[in-house]
């Protein structure tokens, strides 16, 4: 059944992706509708950046986001390498470095992710 | 009185040739026949070998799409000689090599055993809890119109291989377990009488099983008995997610009782042994 959950939770990160990613461009790419750009210009003008960095909402947004493309992609990544056919003892360990490699990217990305916000705070 | 005659075509035969024993790599071998509306493609090979070239090897045996021994690639799609007519193929030429993804006996004979191999591991059989009642049945299993329908269209199966060759994930991944058996699997899996689903559920969720599926549906694009083996494996990942979330239960197999006015069989005794034990 292991599979099964690794391959239910690649189709809800693909789920999640969807979603947030559709967020990220709206907020980021069409400033003109204001969502989170209190401020009339480009969405990396320094009062839009400062007001999101103070929002819970978008810190957890990406927090979320981050989780889902890492896992989603090392999951693909891990698909394309077992289909070349390595050996069993290969594919486990390989398996458990993806799971180190996509923690340790986590927890730098929702570090630097937490660190705007104390920024935005300080702001 | 008047005398239809067919018009003849004029064909150029493409056949892969393959010794392992004299050959170092395939070569190809051109044939010219004439053939008319209505020649199959095992037809055509036939004639190959009546009148021109006897060491032309295929397999073939019922020559009505029933017993799956003559698939090849005809023109660069699986499929059977035997219901494939030639001229729905091509007017001029026509190209045959062994299935892609196994390995040559000779000629256009693909070596299948693998593929049998792997289908027995997902357990093809129906298998119930009560060994008793498995092993001496006290009556018939009745199933309803409904129960059958869920898993009539896989049962049409005649492992021909013809999805194996079409699967891109099989030409990729040479431990995955292809489309046939997964589809087989399923087939099991759904039948009401059948108590091993879980033992089958733990092979098909393996590495290099179902979830490696890229749903190209080649397969089911292929298929000579339209079985879609593709949406076998999508209604199998569903059921998987869904117990994985703990939304199906689990369903035990039970002797149906049969319609009030119907009768029962006597139990019949099989045949003695013809080679011994």
């Amino acid at each position: 059944m292991k599979e099964t959950a690794y391959w239910t939770w690649f189709i809800i990160a693909a789920i999640v992706i969807l979603v947030l990613a559709g967020l990220h461009m709206v907020v980021m790419h069409l400033p003109a509708l204001g969502v989170y750009n209190p401020a009339s210009g480009a969405a990396t003008d320094w009062q839009n950046v400062a007001f999101r960095s103070q929002h819970q909402f978008i810190a957890f947004t990406y927090i979320i986001l981050l989780a889902a493309a890492l896992y989603h992609g090392l999951y693909g990544l891990r698909t394309i390498v077992f289909e070349l056919g390595p050996t069993k003892a290969f594919q486990e360990v390989f398996t458990v470095v993806l799971w180190i490699v996509g923690l340790i990217l986590f927890g730098v990305g929702a570090y630097a992710d937490l660190a705007a916000k104390s920024v935005g705070r300080v702001l | 009185m008047e005398t239809k005659t067919q018009k003849k075509y004029n064909i150029t035969v493409y056949v892969r040739r393959f010794d392992p024993d004299k050959d170092a790599a395939p070569r190809q071998q051109q044939y010219t026949i004439q053939i008319e509306k209505g020649l199959t493609v095992l037809d055509a090979l036939n004639l190959i070998k009546q009148t021109q070239d006897p060491t032309v090897g295929f397999r073939f045996s019922c020559r009505m799409g029933v017993c799956g021994s003559c698939g090849m690639l005809i023109n660069g799609k699986p499929g059977l000689a035997c219901n494939t007519q030639v001229l729905d193929v091509t007017e001029s030429a026509l190209t045959l090599a062994p299935l892609p993804n196994f390995s040559i006996i000779r000629d256009l004979v693909a070596d299948l055993v693998p593929m049998f191999g792997v289908l027995t591991g997902v357990q093809p059989y129906i298998q119930r809890s009560d060994v008793e009642e498995m092993e001496n049945p006290t009556r018939e299993y009745f199933q309803t119109p409904h129960q059958l329908e869920e898993f009539l269209q896989f049962t049409y199966c005649i492992k021909c291989g013809s999805c194996m060759a079409a699967c891109p994930t099989m030409a990729t991944d040479k431990e995955y377990l292809g489309p046939m058996p997964l589809t087989q699997a399923y087939r099991y899996n759904t039948d009401s009488r059948d108590d091993a689903a879980d033992a089958r559920r733990e092979i098909v969720s393996s590495c290099h099983a179902i979830f490696n599926c890229h749903y190209a549906a080649e397969c089911s694009n292929v298929c000579p008995k339209g079985v879609d083996p593709a949406r076998a494996i999508q209604l199998m990942k569903k059921d998987l997610v869904l117990r994985y979330f703990g939304l199906r239960k689990k369903k035990c197999a039970h002797v149906h009782e049969g319609p009030s006015q119907s009768d029962y069989k006597p139990k019949i005794e099989a045949p003695p042994f013809t080679v011994d034990q």
